[in-house]
């Protein structure tokens, strides 16, 4: 496992504010190439906000989110639209899944794809020869992805029909589509029993592997300290504690947001 | 039963256009949300274009066929122009706005555009040239079904398995169902949702100009008030169909332009409008999301 030390994903200083709620306060946080990285935090914390915040979805209140994709320019992410960040480098998935479920598992995936390929509307209308050459890459690739994730046997049924924990791997798969040299992940083992979370960990490490950087939103706890390399705490939008998974299982600041004061300290 | 046959294709033919006015209402819908009252404006000036462009060209002395498919052409190219610029002026501005905001604003867009045409255009109804000639192979069983209904019909069966494969097949028809179903994730794939919704407007615009002029030549006369009426119609039979379903669209126009028909055929012409709306509100009573729409249910 190499770690380039260039930062991925840089955030500085990083506040969300709902008109008196400060959801996110001067938040910091590093994602390098190769590393998987853990956001963990109790409930209403201001981790799904910080991800919105990162992706486009809000435009925070203050502060810089710059990605650097590897061999790339810095680019500022604040204030750019979703599908422009998307196109930068970054995807997500959510904690509630949102698929296209009026589609097959096959065009979820390909809509991902489209990102990273140009078409025109009169290009869509007469399909000259280059535009069928690259839908045909497009859903190549994607059978080569929905393979990697273990759906290559259900492609072609809605995306609807899956069961819960082929729903969470067809986001990651479509997710991956758009090429993102930093992957966020929503709580990706929500609902999944022992034997599927084992299987995430297994997938989770292989796209780290395969030059992807991770950034995970978990509450299983055992995951998050297998997985990850390094852990961000957060509460009431702050980051209390950062570090390794063995440095933060022992800071006094986490084990009190996690399990409170007693009365007697 | 030659009646029976003859209202049949009748109501044929006026349901098939209503189909086409009634997709660009469905596809707007389904993927804004908005009833954009704008859109039977652009069925007229669909109309209004090709009765100008087929003027001068008739002047000018060309065959036939060529003034049909470049006035055609120019409609569904000028009410396109017309409508990415009301969608752009109109709605745009008002994407994050309270849903009664952009209706607002699309019945003022429809006012404004038929005031505009009756400035430009004056009030009376202007004669339209015939376009669609009577074919000679025809003439047995042209007291059933005339030559323009053929033309009609055949045109917007061509340009609706034209959409249809737009929207199955190609990235853009992709990107619109993904836009429909759920627009931020669609803008997280990296999709540009302004410019999926801006085809949809164009598309939609362009069969409604189609729309419009296969019924102008049809009629033989036009005026500013045409798409007041046509745009009430074919918002019935998209909401008959079930409101956002582009087949609940084409079948709401059948069964309306049948109904409609029928009516006129049996009852008197003075009814045609109390049976549509009345099959309207019956079919609503029992299936509140239309025929072919899905009943959604909010989850709270």
């Amino acid at each position: 496992m190499q770690q380039s030390n260039t930062a991925i994903l840089e955030v500085k200083g990083l506040s969300m504010a709902f008109g008196g709620i400060q959801a996110l306060n001067q938040l910091d946080l590093k994602v390098h190439g190769g590393e998987i990285v853990a956001l963990i935090g109790p409930n209403g914390a201001g981790k799904t906000t910080f991800f919105n915040c990162v992706t486009g979805i809000y435009t925070p209140t203050a502060g810089d989110v710059l990605l650097t994709p590897p061999g790339q320019k810095t680019t500022r992410l604040n204030g750019l639209k979703p599908n422009v960040i998307a196109k930068r480098g970054m995807a997500r998935t959510f904690q509630n899944i949102r698929l296209f479920q009026n589609m097959t598992v096959l065009e979820n995936v390909m809509i991902g794809r489209h990102c990273r390929t140009s078409s025109f509307i009169l290009g869509a209308i007469f399909r000259p020869p280059h535009t069928r050459r690259e839908e045909q890459e497009i859903v190549d690739h994607s059978y080569a992805i929905l393979e990697k994730v273990g759906l290559a046997d259900v492609v072609n049924d809605f995306s609807k029909n899956l069961s819960y924990g082929q729903q969470r791997r067809l986001e990651i798969a479509r997710a991956l589509a758009t090429e993102p040299s930093l992957l966020l992940l929503d709580e990706p083992a929500a609902g999944m029993n022992p034997q599927e979370t084992q299987e995430l960990d297994k997938l989770i490490r292989r796209i780290r592997d395969e030059g992807h950087a991770v950034l995970l939103i978990e509450h299983d706890m055992k995951l998050v300290m297998n997985l990850s390399d390094r852990i961000y705490v957060m509460d009431y939008g702050r980051r209390i504690a950062t570090g390794t998974p063995q440095e933060v299982s022992a800071d006094p600041a986490v084990i009190k947001a996690y399990l409170g004061e007693s009365d007697d300290a | 039963m030659d009646y029976f046959v003859e209202l049949f294709f009748s109501g044929l033919t006026r349901g098939s256009i209503y189909a086409l006015i009634a997709l660009g209402y469905t596809m707007v819908y389904g993927i804004i949300g908005l009833i954009n009252f704008a859109h039977g404006e652009i069925y007229m000036i669909g109309a209004f274009t090709s009765f100008v462009v087929a003027s001068v060209l008739s002047i000018m002395g060309l065959p036939l066929l060529a003034i049909i498919v470049l006035a055609g052409l120019a409609a569904a190219i000028w009410a396109s122009a017309y409508g990415y610029t009301i969608e752009k002026i109109a709605y745009k501005p008002l994407r994050n706005a309270p849903r009664l905001s952009p209706l607002i604003s699309a019945i003022g867009m429809s006012i404004f555009l038929q005031n505009y045409v009756l400035l430009a255009q004056t009030s009376n109804f202007l004669p339209f040239p015939e376009l669609i000639p009577d074919f000679e192979f025809l003439e047995p069983i042209a007291h059933i079904i005339g030559t323009t209904d053929i033309v009609i019909l055949l045109t917007t069966a061509v340009s609706m398995i034209a959409l249809l494969i737009l929207i199955k097949f190609t990235r853009m028809g992709k990107a619109m169902r993904a836009t429909a179903q759920d627009k931020t994730m669609a803008r997280l794939v990296g999709i540009n949702v302004d410019r999926v919704i801006s085809n949809t407007f164009i598309v939609g615009s362009a069969l409604a100009a189609i729309g419009g002029m296969l019924i102008a030549s049809h009629v033989g006369q036009i005026n500013f008030y045409i798409g007041f009426i046509a745009g009430i119609k074919a918002f019935t039979a998209a909401v008959l169909g079930g409101i956002g379903s582009i087949p609940g669209a084409v079948l709401g126009g059948f069964i309306l332009g049948l109904t409609e028909s029928f009516a006129t055929g049996y009852v008197s012409s003075d009814y045609e409008d109390v049976f549509a709306f009345s099959l309207l509100v019956l079919i609503l009573l029992f299936k509140p999301a239309g025929l072919l729409g899905k009943s959604s249910i909010e989850k709270v």
